[in-house]
């Protein structure tokens, strides 16, 4: 591992374990050895160093980030589905009681942002509290030990977190959009939609140019906000996990576990932040003028 | 930090998820959660309701309470009312028996003082005549001297 010095020890833990396509041609630099081989083809491979990560540009797939957040997701839903599966309206068991505290706690944020009818909604909230809840607390675990063993088993980099990953962030953030412009066109319908971007705030015809722009570019900051308010919460929040394991192991303690109890509630906040914040736009994609 | 395939992955995981979550999972849950609010909520009004009939009975109960211990008020006045008339009946009864038997006792004292009487009165007769005779040494003809004998019996 290519660790030794802090700044390679920050820059190695901010390395997602990439997989992807290397064009034909591509010199790749042995992080070890520093011997050269050329690729004969353009093939798939997984990443040796960041700048093998770069280069292979839009292709490739960060699979510590797919990984995490799909396992996170699927736990999420087996939890959850085994509870809803024995749901009963008699004596809640304990597990049935945190679900439901869960339910209850998105349904009210449901009641309070989205102003529409739509029983997709607070599934949908539902499903972004949790998971982005899951994810985040795996900032929890100490930087180096997932790492560890994924170095143990001949993975060089391996990043938990998938929300420390714009990509993961993005990645949901893109889906509210796509479902922002999808319940937009389907409540004021396609006219309905263009005229609501064409004709506020300013409802002149002359003025139909700056209001689109305006409105576009008012409609493409939602998702933007959301994915890089929760990347660059948890991104920072990593960095700084990252600088205290830099420390002496005795002094660790003084500075991280104050960070974490700090970062239990951070993890929810932004979780509550933006689910919240996807309904409200949302909301305002149901409201027909 | 490259923005790349992850995003479309991450995305196609995201709507994966909350299909799944729409459709197998907030249904069963909140509909528990909503039969249960429902259960409560009937609950509370049953119970609300006994509360009210516990009302209702307790003072439909005190009334008919009420109601008896008047009742047994004008029972017990009749009954004293009438035990005091028959007592007052036997007493009357027990008087008049008292009184004739008194009057008949009376009677028969009266007649066996008149029975008495004329007996003595005919052994005064008799003795007077006995004693008449030794005194004139003679009898007396009884039925001579019968009206004056009678006339002494009668004056005795």
């Amino acid at each position: 591992m290519a660790a030794d010095t802090p700044v390679e020890y920050i820059q190695h833990h901010l390395q997602n374990l990439t997989y992807g396509k290397l064009p034909a041609g591509y010199e790749r630099v042995d992080p070890y050895t520093n011997d050269v081989t050329v690729m004969q083809e353009a093939g798939w491979t997984f990443a040796r160093t960041s700048a093998e990560a770069t280069d292979m540009g839009f292709m490739a797939f960060h699979v510590d980030t797919l990984g995490w957040s799909i396992f996170m997701g699927i736990l999420f839903l087996t939890i959850f589905r085994l509870v809803a599966r024995k749901a009963t309206s008699g004596v809640p068991g304990g597990m049935q009681n945190m679900v439901e505290m869960t339910v209850e706690f998105v349904q009210t944020i449901v009641r309070d942002g989205f102003h529409g009818r739509n029983p997709v909604i607070a599934p949908l909230a539902l499903t972004m509290f949790v998971w982005i809840f899951l994810m985040n607390s795996l900032k929890l675990i100490p930087v180096d030990f997932i790492p560890q063993i994924a170095h143990a088993l001949g993975l060089g980099y391996f990043k938990i977190v998938p929300t420390t990953d714009p990509n993961g962030t993005f990645g949901i953030s893109i889906g509210v959009f796509i479902l922002i412009i999808f319940y937009s066109i389907k409540v004021k319908g396609l006219g309905g939609f263009g005229k609501e971007l064409s004709f506020t705030p300013f409802n002149h015809w002359a003025l139909i140019p700056f209001n689109l722009v305006l409105e576009i570019i008012g409609l493409l900051t939602k998702p933007l906000s959301l994915a890089l308010r929760l990347f660059g919460n948890m991104y920072a929040g990593e960095v700084v996990f990252i600088l205290i394991a830099i420390l002496p192991f005795w002094v660790q303690w003084t500075l991280n576990v104050p960070w974490a109890i700090f970062h239990i509630l951070v993890i929810t906040l932004q979780a509550f932040i933006f689910t919240t914040l996807a309904v409200v736009y949302l909301s305002q994609a149901h409201e027909d003028h | 930090m490259n923005i790349n395939l992850t995003l479309i992955g991450q995305a196609i995981a995201f709507a994966i998820f909350v299909w799944f979550c729409v459709k197998f999972v907030w249904p069963p849950i909140t509909a528990a959660m909503e039969a249960r609010q429902k259960k409560i909520a009937d609950g509370l009004s049953a119970a609300d309701r006994a509360s009210l009939d516990l009302e209702l009975a307790q003072e439909k109960a005190s009334k008919e309470l009420q109601k008896a211990k008047q009742e047994a008020a004008v029972l017990i006045d009749q009954a004293n009312k009438r035990a005091a008339q028959i007592v007052e009946a036997s007493k009357d009864d027990a008087r008049k028996e008292g009184d004739k038997l008194i009057e008949q006792a009376r009677a028969e004292i009266q007649q066996e003082r008149v029975q008495a009487r004329d007996a003595l009165r005919k052994e005064v007769a008799v003795l007077a005549i006995a004693g008449a005779e030794k005194i004139l040494e003679t009898s007396v003809d009884a039925k001579a001297h019968s009206e004056m004998l009678d006339k002494l019996a009668a004056e005795l």
